[in-house]
């Protein structure tokens, strides 16, 4: 892939096929832990550091590990294990290493073994059969759009969670998915930026 | 059957409903349910799966130390979904390519995991499988109802078929649409609830209200660490 290419990808990753409000990957922490902005952000700068690392070593997984073996249709389950010992392996590395950094992002490591984005970003490289170099910007970009859009989304909602004018029965979950709704309306938009 | 079976099968379906009620399993609720046949074929596919992981997790209860438990289910819920991805190619090759990357996504999907933890790794097999057919059908039906209404208003047809006479709202079956009848349907769910007396259970959200939430702090991290959380 040429530079523009790979520039075009990342923009399309984080705008026009964003994670969470296009391509509906990870939506349990995006309802979970966006109401505040503070462990939103939080959250989303774990996901941004575990799918990136994540997409290196199922690429590296798949192509040196799985195709010479002829194992290709054991993807599913070799992907899982490697990206619950990676976190594993990284919430173990961030504690001794940087314990202010794993004060910050350590709580959420464990949740994000199984949110479908990572094991979905690794999985959608596979099959749009990325090198390198385009799945590790395709990593960065569509982690990026998750972290944009759980704090756009905790913004939003921490304004609106306390309003006395929401009828009871769309409190909480039911107004934080038609807010999400109207979000990816917006998102929709970004469309014609790349054609 | 017995009553206490019949109780286990219901509870999946009504007053424990992994959609409307857990709120867990947002990711395929929201995406494949453009059309009310996509709907059906993950519904189908999650039951699969679920039914025979918990049969084979209720069978190893008694063997798996309780350190590994967790890694221990995901690999035998993996080898499942891979089963019924091999079964999807070969004879519904149509509803794999619509279902995509969802179809390896259910591995992740926190009912199944949910289930293997909170009752299968508790109960005997009969009641374990039990469980995975309640929850299937559970989450099957919601399925079927969010497709339907997506497929009808969106798309104007059901399972394919023409069935209104109004221009359909192609919104509804894009993205933005998943969200917003989803949110539609939840907030209907409560309301109902609301005005039938019933105090409406505290709308937990998403990865808070997922049973897997007081658990899952303790899957990857050493039990010690939890604590001191």
């Amino acid at each position: 892939m040429t530079m523009t290419e790979l520039f075009l990808l990342f923009i399309s990753s984080i705008f026009v096929h964003n994670i969470l409000l296009s391509r509906f990957l990870g939506c349990c922490p995006f309802m979970g832990v966006s109401s505040k902005l503070k462990t939103a952000q939080g959250m989303g700068a774990a996901v941004v550091f575990v799918i990136v690392l994540a997409s290196l070593m199922t690429w590296l997984t798949y192509n040196y590990l799985l195709v010479p073996l002829n194992l290709e249709y054991l993807y599913t389950l070799s992907f899982i294990l490697v990206i619950a010992a990676l976190v594993q392996f990284v919430e173990l590395a961030l504690k001794k290493l940087n314990p202010t950094l794993y004060k910050s992002l350590g709580i959420f490591l464990p949740l994000i073994t199984t949110n479908c984005a990572v094991l979905g970003v690794a999985v959608l490289n596979m099959n749009e059969g990325y090198g390198l170099a385009a799945s590790l910007v395709n990593a960065l970009g569509s982690s990026l759009g998750f972290l944009l859009a759980i704090s756009l989304m905790a913004g939003i909602r921490e304004r609106i969670e306390e309003n006395e004018g929401i009828p009871s029965a769309l409190k909480g979950l039911p107004m934080a998915l038609i807010t999400a709704g109207l979000m990816s309306i917006a998102f929709m938009g970004f469309t014609g930026i790349i054609k | 059957m017995s009553k206490s079976s019949f109780k286990i099968i219901t509870n999946g379906i009504l007053s424990d409903n992994p959609t409307f009620v857990q709120c867990i399993g947002l990711c395929p609720t929201l995406a494949v349910t453009t059309s009310v046949a996509n709907g059906l074929g993950m519904g189908i596919a999650a039951t699969f799966v679920l039914i025979a992981s918990n049969a084979v997790i209720s069978l190893l209860r008694k063997i798996v130390p309780d350190e590994v438990r967790i890694p221990i289910f995901i690999v035998v819920i993996a080898g499942f979904v891979t089963v019924i991805e091999f079964l999807m190619k070969g004879f519904a090759p149509e509803l794999n390519k619509s279902l995509g990357i969802f179809i390896p996504l259910i591995v992740v999907n926190c009912i199944i995991l949910a289930r293997a933890e909170a009752f299968a790794s508790k109960n005997g097999v009969f009641a374990s499988i039990l469980d995975g057919v309640g929850m299937g059908a559970g989450f099957t039906i919601a399925l079927m109802f969010l497709g339907s209404i997506r497929e009808i208003f969106g798309a104007g047809t059901w399972f394919g078929n023409p069935v209104v006479s109004f221009e359909p709202a192609m919104l509804i079956v894009l993205a933005p649409g998943g969200f917003i009848v989803l949110g539609c349907c939840m907030a209907a769910f409560k309301a109902i609830q609301a005005r039938g007396g019933a105090k409406p259970a505290e709308a937990g959200t998403g990865c808070g209200c997922c049973a897997m939430a007081k658990f899952c702090g303790k899957t990857e991290a050493e039990k010690s660490e939890c604590e001191a959380k």
